[in-house]
C-alpha cells in the first residue's frame, strides 16, 4: 500500500468523524435546544389542537339536553362494534310513540377512531372529545355511555336536520 | 494532626504513626488496609452511579433531551433509585448454566476494576500503594476484566453470550497491545514506571504539551484504544444491543447485572484517570512558565480537583465518541488495530525514542 | 432455473442456530429471523412472519368501502395516508368519479409529507441499528413538525383515516400551507446536518459499501420495489410511470442508483427526502381553491368486476384488487404489500456476511412488520 495512500486514509477518517463530533458536540452545548415536554407538569399549558381526536362525546347545553334521536346510523357505521344503542319508545304528550334512547353506549376499547360515526351523523350530536388520558385500571371502565344520566332529548331536532341538508 | 489539602503526605504518616503507637505493626498494617477498603468501596460506589448519571445526562443533551429530573433534584437520586431497584429484583437462575462460574463471573470483573483503583494518584500523597511499576500493575490488572466477561458468556450457555464474550476476548487482547504501547511512549518521556514520579515530572508542563506531537498521537491512540478496552462507545461489540441484545450479560439479572454496569463505568473511570495522570499531569495544577500570577491562581485550586477535573474532561470526551459513532463490525475492529492502530504507534513509539535521545522536548 | 433453486435452504442438524427475535431490538418489531452462523459469519436467513398477522384482508370482506379505509392505516402505519389512497383511488377508478383538483392536491401533499416523516423514521431506526444511537432523537425530532401538521387538520398523528372514497373528511386546517412552508425551511436546513452525522462518516460508510449487493435482476424478480429497489437501478417508481393524484402536474426526479448495496439504498432514502421537499415545494402554493369532497351515495356499491390501484408507498409499491360482486362488501380484497416482498431477499443479501451486516441490511430495506403480515 502507497505510504501516502495509507496517511491520506487516516487523515479522512479522522476528518469524517470530527464532522459527527461537531453535530453532537453543537447540540451538547446548547441546553435550549432541548425539545422534551415534562408532561404532567405542563398539563395547563398543553396545546391541543382543535381537531384533535381524544374519545368520542355527545354534546349536552345547559339545560342537559342533546340532540340524538337514537336512529343508529353511528352504530351501523362503526366498523368495529364500539357503539350500541338502547333505545326506549315512549308516548309522548301528543300521544304519538317517539323513539328516545335510553343508552347511547361507547367502548372506548374497541374504538379505531376512524371517525365514520361522527362524519354520519345526521343531528350532529356526537363530536370528538379533547381528553387523551384514558389509562384505567379496569377494562370496564372504557365503556361509557355517552348521554348523560337525566339527559332528554331537545326538541329543535328536525330544525338542526334540515339546516344540515340545506 | 496536620491535615494539608495541597499534600496529603503529612495526613497519611501521621494516621500511619497514630496506629503503629497503638497496636502492634501487623495488626495496624490490617487496619490501614481494613480503612483503604473502606474508602475505595464508598469512593467506587458514588463514582459509578453519578457516572451513570452523568452519561445519562450527557446523551439527554447531545439528543436535546432532558435526561433524568424526577428523583432528586435535577434527578441526581436516579441512579441511587436505580441501584434499588436492581438490589431487590430476583435473580434469575439458568437451568443450565454452570452455576459456579455464572456466579463467579461478575465478581472477577469488579474486582478486576477494583483493584486498578489502589495504584491511582489522587493527589500530592493520596494513593493507596505506590509501586515502583504502576504502569505495568494497570496492565496487568486492567486485562483481569475480560476473563470475567468471557466467564459470563460461557457459563450462562446462551448463544447471544457466548458470541458477545468471543468478541469481547478478541477486542481487549488487541487493543491492549495499543494501550500498552501508548502509555509506554510516556514511560520513555518520563523514564519511569512510577506513576508519583511521573506526575512529579509533569510539574513544569504536561506531557501532551511538553511531548508535542508524537505525545499528542499517542494521546489519541490511548483515547480509542482505551475506549476499546473498556468495551464501550464505537467498540460496545460485546453487548451490541441491536445485535446481541446484550451480548455476555444478556442472561444477567438483579444486582449482578448492575455489578457489570457498575464495572463498566468504573473501567472508564479508570482509564481516564489513566489518561489524565499520564498525559494530563495527573494532580498537577496547569502551569505556564513565565506567568507567575496565573501559575499561583492555579496553584489554589487543591490537586484532587484537578486530578477530578481531567478525568471528567476524558470522560465526557469518551460519551462524546459513544453518543456520535456508529458500531464497528468485529473484523473492522480487529482492522482498525493491527493495521492502523499498532503500526502508528510502534511508529511514534521509535519517534519517541529519537526525540528524547536528541533532547528535541521540551525539558 | 439454477438462480432460483439456489435459494432452497437445506438444513442440517449440527447447524449453529440462532433466533433473532420475535423479541429483538432490530427486527423493529415482532419478525423473527431463524440465523445459521459459522463463527460470526451468517450461513443461511429463514424468516419467519405472521407474528402479528391480523386478517385485514379477511375483515375486508366483511366491512363496507368507507369502513375498509380504516383497516389499511395498520399495514404500513408510516405510509398510512398512500394505504388509504389506494383503497380511495381503486373505488373511484371503479364508479368512474372525478374527485375535485383540490383533493389531488391535498392528497399529493400529504402522502409526501407522510414520505417525509417515513423516511426521517426509518433514517433513525437504521442509525440505530448501526449503533449510532443518537440519530434515533434528531430523526423523531425532526418528525414532530409533520406529525404536528397532520394532528392540526385530521385529529391524529399516524393514523389519520382521512380519506374516504370521493375525496377527504373534511377540509385541511387554515394553517396548513403555512406550517408546510414553514417545516421545508426547518428541514432544508436541517438536512444536512443528516449527511454530517451518519452518511459521511466512516465507520458508516466502511458498514454500508458494498455489503448486500441487490442485483437489478433480483431486484425484478422478487418485486423488490421502493427506495430499495431503486437503490439497483431498477426503476419502479409508480409516481413517475404511473401518475396517480397530483403527481402529473408536478417535476420530480426517480432517484436511481446503480451500486445496490446498503449505501446506495441508504443514499436513496436520503435524496427521496429533498425530492419530496421539492415537491411539495411545487404542491403547496398552488393548491386550487374548491370542495374537499365529491357527494357519495352513503352505502356504495362497485359494480360487479375486479378493480386494481398500485401507489406508491415510503416503502414500495401498494397494490390494492378488489373483487366486487355488486355487493356493498368486497367479495375479495388483495393488497400487495411492498415490505411482503423486499423481506424475502435478505436470505439471499446477507448470507455469507456477518451478523452485524445482517442488522444493518435489514435496515435499509426498512421492514415494517405489521404490512408483512396485514
Amino acid at each position: 500500500m502507497n505510504i501516502f495512500k495509507y496517511f491520506g486514509e487516516v487523515f479522512g477518517a479522522i476528518r469524517s468523524l470530527w464532522a459527527g463530533m461537531r453535530v453532537t458536540g453543537y447540540y451538547s452545548i446548547r441546553p435550549g435546544k432541548v425539545v422534551t415536554q415534562k408532561y404532567p407538569e405542563n398539563r395547563k399549558k398543553l396545546i391541543i389542537a382543535e381537531r384533535f381526536k381524544g374519545e368520542v362525546i355527545m354534546t349536552h347545553d345547559a339545560n342537559n339536553q342533546h340532540s340524538c334521536n337514537g336512529c343508529g346510523i353511528c352504530e351501523m357505521n362503526c366498523p368495529n362494534g364500539s357503539i350500541e344503542i338502547i333505545s326506549n319508545k315512549i308516548t309522548n304528550a301528543e300521544g304519538k310513540s317517539e323513539r328516545v334512547i335510553d343508552k347511547h353506549i361507547y367502548h372506548l376499547s374497541m374504538c379505531t377512531f376512524c371517525s365514520l360515526c361522527i362524519k354520519t351523523c345526521p343531528s350532529n350530536s356526537i363530536t370528538w372529545g379533547h381528553d387523551f388520558e384514558h389509562a384505567v385500571f379496569d377494562r370496564n371502565k372504557l365503556t361509557k355511555v355517552l348521554n348523560q344520566p337525566g339527559s332528554s332529548i331537545r326538541k329543535e331536532i328536525k330544525e338542526v336536520k334540515e339546516t344540515k341538508e340545506a | 494532626m496536620d491535615f494539608n489539602i495541597y499534600d496529603f503526605t503529612s495526613f497519611t504518616t501521621w494516621v500511619h504513626n497514630a496506629l503503629t503507637s497503638s497496636m502492634s505493626p501487623g495488626w495496624a498494617m490490617f487496619v490501614e488496609l481494613a480503612i483503604v477498603g473502606v474508602v475505595f468501596i464508598a469512593f467506587y460506589a458514588v463514582i459509578g452511579l453519578y457516572l451513570v448519571y452523568a452519561e445519562r445526562k450527557v446523551c439527554a443533551l447531545i439528543q436535546n433531551r432532558k435526561g433524568p429530573n424526577r428523583v432528586g433534584p435535577f434527578g441526581l437520586l436516579q441512579t441511587i433509585a436505580d441501584l434499588f431497584k436492581l438490589l431487590m429484583k430476583e435473580l434469575i437462575y439458568i437451568k443450565n448454566a454452570d452455576k459456579f462460574l455464572f456466579n463467579l463471573a461478575p465478581f472477577i470483573v469488579i474486582i478486576a476494576s477494583f483493584m486498578a483503583i489502589a495504584a491511582l494518584p489522587f493527589a500530592k500523597g493520596l494513593h493507596a500503594i505506590d509501586l515502583n511499576i504502576g504502569i505495568f500493575y494497570l496492565f496487568a490488572v486492567s486485562s483481569l476484566g475480560v476473563i470475567g466477561i468471557l466467564l459470563a458468556g460461557w457459563s450462562s450457555n446462551s448463544k447471544y453470550s457466548l458470541i458477545g464474550a468471543i468478541r469481547s476476548g478478541a477486542q481487549v487482547v488487541s487493543y491492549e497491545l495499543s494501550v500498552g504501547l501508548a502509555l509506554l511512549s510516556i514511560v520513555i518521556f518520563s523514564g519511569s514506571m512510577q506513576l508519583s514520579t511521573i506526575v512529579e515530572s509533569q510539574a513544569n508542563g504536561w506531557w501532551i504539551i511538553k511531548g508535542h506531537i508524537p505525545a499528542i498521537i499517542s494521546f489519541l491512540i490511548f483515547l480509542v484504544a482505551s475506549t476499546a478496552e473498556t468495551n464501550r462507545g464505537p467498540f460496545d461489540l460485546a453487548e451490541a444491543e441491536s445485535e446481541l441484545t446484550a451480548g455476555f450479560h444478556t442472561e444477567y439479572s438483579g444486582i449482578k447485572f448492575a455489578f457489570f454496569f457498575l464495572a463498566e463505568y468504573m473501567n472508564m473511570f479508570i482509564v481516564a484517570a489513566i489518561a489524565a495522570t499520564v498525559f494530563l499531569g495527573g494532580w498537577m495544577p496547569f502551569h505556564i512558565p513565565g506567568l507567575d500570577g496565573m501559575n499561583h491562581v492555579m496553584d489554589y485550586i487543591p490537586p484532587f480537583v484537578w486530578f477530578m477535573g481531567k478525568t471528567a474532561f476524558i470522560i465526557f470526551i469518551m460519551m462524546w465518541f459513544k453518543w456520535t459513532f456508529p458500531r464497528l463490525r468485529i473484523d473492522q475492529l480487529l482492522k482498525l488495530e493491527w493495521k492502523y492502530l499498532l503500526p502508528l504507534n510502534l511508529m511514534n513509539i521509535v519517534l519517541i525514542a529519537f526525540i528524547v535521545l536528541m533532547g528535541w522536548y521540551i525539558k | 432455473m439454477e438462480e432460483i433453486f439456489q435459494d432452497i435452504i437445506i438444513k442440517k442438524s449440527d447447524d449453529y442456530i440462532i433466533n433473532m427475535g420475535p423479541q429483538h431490538p432490530s427486527t423493529h418489531g415482532v419478525l423473527r429471523f431463524e440465523l445459521c452462523l459459522l463463527g460470526e459469519t451468517v450461513k443461511y436467513i429463514i424468516p419467519h412472519c405472521g407474528y402479528i398477522h391480523r386478517g385485514i384482508e379477511k375483515m375486508c370482506e366483511k366491512n363496507t368501502y368507507q369502513q375498509i379505509i380504516h383497516l389499511t392505516d395498520r399495514f404500513d402505519y408510516l405510509s398510512a395516508h398512500m394505504n388509504n389512497e389506494a383503497v380511495c383511488l381503486a373505488v373511484e377508478n371503479a364508479l368512474e368519479v372525478e374527485v375535485p383538483e383540490r383533493v389531488k392536491y391535498i392528497r399529493t401533499i400529504l402522502a409526501e409529507l407522510n414520505r417525509i416523516a417515513s423516511h426521517q423514521l426509518w433514517w433513525c431506526a437504521f442509525g440505530m441499528d448501526l449503533g449510532a444511537l443518537t440519530t434515533f432523537f434528531y430523526g423523531l425530532r425532526d418528525r414532530e413538525p409533520i406529525l404536528d401538521i397532520f394532528e392540526e387538520s385530521f385529529g391524529s398523528r399516524l393514523l389519520h383515516s382521512f380519506n374516504c372514497p370521493g375525496g377527504l373528511m373534511h377540509d385541511v386546517h387554515p394553517n396548513f400551507q403555512k406550517k408546510i412552508k414553514d417545516f421545508i425551511k426547518y428541514f432544508r436546513k436541517i438536512l444536512p446536518e443528516y449527511d454530517q452525522l451518519l452518511t459521511g462518516n466512516i465507520i458508516f460508510q466502511q458498514r454500508s459499501i458494498g455489503m448486500g449487493i441487490l442485483s437489478k435482476e433480483d431486484a425484478i424478480s422478487y418485486g423488490v420495489t421502493g427506495p430499495s429497489g431503486r437503490g439497483s437501478g431498477f426503476k419502479c417508481d409508480v409516481r413517475k410511470h404511473h401518475p396517480y393524484s397530483a403527481y402529473s402536474k408536478v417535476d420530480f426526479k426517480e432517484i436511481l442508483y446503480t451500486e445496490g448495496d446498503t449505501f446506495a439504498r441508504y443514499k436513496a432514502r436520503i435524496d427521496e427526502m429533498w425530492e419530496s421537499l421539492n415537491i411539495l415545494e411545487q404542491l403547496v402554493d398552488n393548491m386550487p381553491a374548491g370542495d374537499y369532497t365529491v357527494k357519495m351515495k352513503p352505502i356504495i356499491k362497485l359494480p360487479a368486476g375486479d378493480y386494481f390501484q398500485r401507489v406508491e408507498t415510503a416503502r414500495g409499491e401498494l397494490g390494492c384488487y378488489i373483487v366486487s360482486d355488486g355487493n356493498k362488501n368486497p367479495l375479495r380484497v388483495k393488497f400487495r404489500t411492498p415490505n411482503f416482498s423486499n423481506l424475502f431477499i435478505i436470505n439471499k443479501l446477507a448470507s455469507g456476511n456477518k451478523i452485524a451486516d445482517l442488522v444493518a441490511i435489514s435496515g435499509s430495506l426498512d421492514l415494517v412488520i405489521p404490512d408483512i403480515d396485514r
